[in-house]
């Protein structure tokens, strides 16, 4: 259940921090570190984590609920907050010890730290599997040496879930978790990538040269780490669902502006049933995507199975993202192409639901995975 | 510190219609919000409380819809609320609004009264004067900053026509604030996420000692017998002339008031 005063504060605070930099930090490509700073000063960067560990203690609803509102006006500021919140806060929730978490849950809920994950490497993308990160044990520490690509927040994260292979014999059951923190010795980043899309949000490889850490950075069970991962992007698959269905509402919002206002052929083109026809259609779209968003949602916060749910929520909302921006820009017409237009921001902003936390197609192997079981 | 607010939620001016027929304001669709003179009190009294502790208690009077605006001065991290409701108060004037505040703020513990200078929606400013009267507290109105506190003494900027005072005020007191003072801020999740099911202490009549001659429609002196709307009516004439033209005529209209030739 989304709570009301919550919804009212995202907005609020949507509409006076996160809107108006959306523009400039896409074409400065840069990380909104000032934004970031106050979602954590206003407990946005806890809403999920528990009071006892300085949390807010906020449901799956009211976090899924403020990456979708930022996401209307920023996809880059929805992204930030659903990987520090699905991939790092939440695998610590889950999985952590009781030590863990109080070691690391107040500093992510005050925003003290921000946090990333990192599964993909060069080889190893929807085939996760193929992990070639290693650890190994040395005394009572481990050594990890590997990298990671595409990683969100990268530079600007403090505490890291990685993966790394503890029992190559193993395959996928020879896999382990690990928090690591920035700055411990070894640990650096490669260049940082330049996007289509999302660029504000800082992408860059996460490089491991003999990192040493203690056992007790062993997230979940040794070689239990692929489930970890599955299990964590189960999450992360909501996040990118509300981040995608807040793109096409982003683009809707204003493309109903546009119509309105836009006079061809002696009245506003609204009156045109082409027009009308579009609006229905990409309504529907959102609407269907809204209830699939929440049902996923509901089934988290009530402890349901939610593997399925969340993977039918992504390949919708991220599809239909790409869609509405597409019908949006195609409504607005040449203005849509400008960059004042924002259409034209949000077009190269909705492809990347398609591909990230889970391909498309990696969403469909789960739904029929199901299926066919 | 002890400090207690008080608040009024308010039609947002700013987005008023006027029924022009019956020449009342039409209330329906109309936003409420917090009277913004008493949001920066509420800044204020949160600011001092990070800075010198104790608690920030909130009081009102009004309808039950004022809860809405209670759910979101707890989101601000405000400590406690009452509301104060009931027929027998319907009606109120100022004196009468300032009788009922007054009774009913006999029976709280407080160090400091912030009121806000004046609502948006009477802009009478007599509400904290005269409720600092009725307690016997001094008072300091109009305020431009709240500098500090030091033993016992609350050192504040009251704001004239033409100059700021510094003012040491001893406590208990009452001041009142003005929404230029401060940025109100912005909710935060940890209280906003409480603040639903956070509960409020409802005030009726006969919970405090008040003379209810005093209170209500019929104990309010003022009574106001017609409201109408002021018809403007353009008194200056308009002529369309260049720029230069315009300047000298202008300044002609001007010229006997300038006492220069």
């Amino acid at each position: 259940m989304k709570n009301a005063l919550l919804t009212e504060l995202f907005q609020k605070f949507a509409l006076q921090y996160v809107k108006p930099l959306a523009r400039e930090i896409d074409e400065l490509e840069r990380f909104p570190q000032e934004t970031v700073k106050l979602m954590g000063t206003q407990g946005l960067l806890g809403l999920t984590i528990d009071q006892n560990y300085g949390g807010v203690g906020a449901s799956t609803a009211d976090y899924i609920n403020a990456v979708r509102i930022f996401s209307r006006y920023c996809a880059t500021t929805g992204v930030i907050l659903s990987a520090h919140t699905s991939l790092c806060v939440d695998p610590i929730m889950k999985y952590g010890t009781e030590e863990q978490k109080a070691k690391y849950l107040p500093r992510l809920a005050s925003g003290e730290s921000l946090g990333a994950f990192g599964l993909t490497e060069p080889n190893a993308g929807t085939d996760a599997a193929s992990q070639q990160t290693k650890a190994v044990l040395d005394g009572d520490d481990y050594v990890i040496s590997g990298s990671k690509i595409f990683i969100t927040n990268a530079i600007y994260a403090d505490i890291y879930i990685i993966f790394a292979l503890t029992e190559p014999s193993l395959g996928t059951k020879g896999i382990s978790a690990f928090i690591i923190e920035k700055g411990i010795p070894g640990f650096s980043f490669g260049a940082k990538e330049k996007k289509m899309g999302i660029r504000g949000s800082s992408t860059s490889e996460l490089i491991f040269d003999h990192v040493r850490v203690p056992k007790s950075a062993l997230l979940g069970p040794l070689n239990g780490g692929f489930g970890v991962a599955m299990g964590t992007l189960d999450g992360g698959r909501i996040g990118i669902a509300a981040q995608a269905l807040g793109i096409a509402e982003g683009a809707f919002e204003r493309v109903v502006e546009y119509v309105k206002k836009r006079v061809q052929f002696g009245k506003p083109i609204s009156a045109f049933q082409n027009t009308q026809f579009k609006l229905a259609e990409m309504r529907t779209k959102i609407r269907a995507g809204e209830l699939l968003l929440e049902a996923a949602a509901n089934q988290k916060d009530n402890g349901e199975n939610y593997n399925e749910s969340a993977a039918i929520a992504k390949l919708y909302n991220s599809r239909i993202a790409v869609e509405v921006v597409d019908d949006a820009m195609q409504l607005l017409g040449g203005y849509g192409y400008i960059r004042d237009y924002e259409i034209e921001r949000m077009y190269r902003d909705a492809k990347i639901t398609e591909i990230y936390e889970g391909t498309s197609e990696v969403q469909k192997m789960v739904i029929a995975g199901k299926v066919l079981r | 510190m002890k400090i207690i607010v008080l608040v009024k939620q308010v039609p947002n001016t700013s987005e008023i219609k006027i029924d022009k027929l019956t020449n009342t304001l039409i209330r329906k669709g109309v936003e409420s919000i917090i009277n913004p003179d008493d949001l920066a009190g509420v800044e204020e009294a949160l600011k001092l409380k990070s800075r010198y502790g104790g608690t920030v208690t909130c009081v009102t009077m009004g309808p039950f819809q004022a809860e809405s605006m209670i759910r979101t001065l707890y989101g601000l991290g405000v400590d406690h609320a009452y509301l104060i409701s009931d027929p027998k108060f319907a009606g109120s004037d100022t004196y009468a609004t300032s009788t009922i505040l007054s009774s009913f703020l006999k029976t709280l513990e407080y160090d400091l009264i912030i009121a806000g200078y004046q609502a948006i929606d009477g802009d009478t400013a007599q509400v904290g004067p005269q409720v600092a009267e009725m307690l016997e507290l001094p008072q300091v109105g109009h305020l431009h900053a709240i500098c500090g506190y030091q033993d016992g003494v609350l050192q504040v900027e009251r704001e004239d026509e033409t100059e700021i005072l510094t003012i040491d005020v001893r406590l208990p007191a009452l001041v009142t604030t003005l929404r230029r003072m401060n940025t109100p801020r912005l909710m935060n999740a940890w209280d906003a996420f409480r603040a639903t099911s956070k509960p409020f202490t409802l005030v009726r009549f006969g919970d405090f000692p008040v003379n209810e001659l005093k209170i209500g429609l019929k104990g309010s002196p003022t009574q106001v017998s017609k409201t109408y709307t002021k018809v403007l009516v353009q008194k200056a004439p308009i002529e369309k002339v260049d720029a230069k033209e315009a300047s000298k005529k202008i300044l002609a209209l001007l010229y006997p008031y300038l006492g220069v030739k």
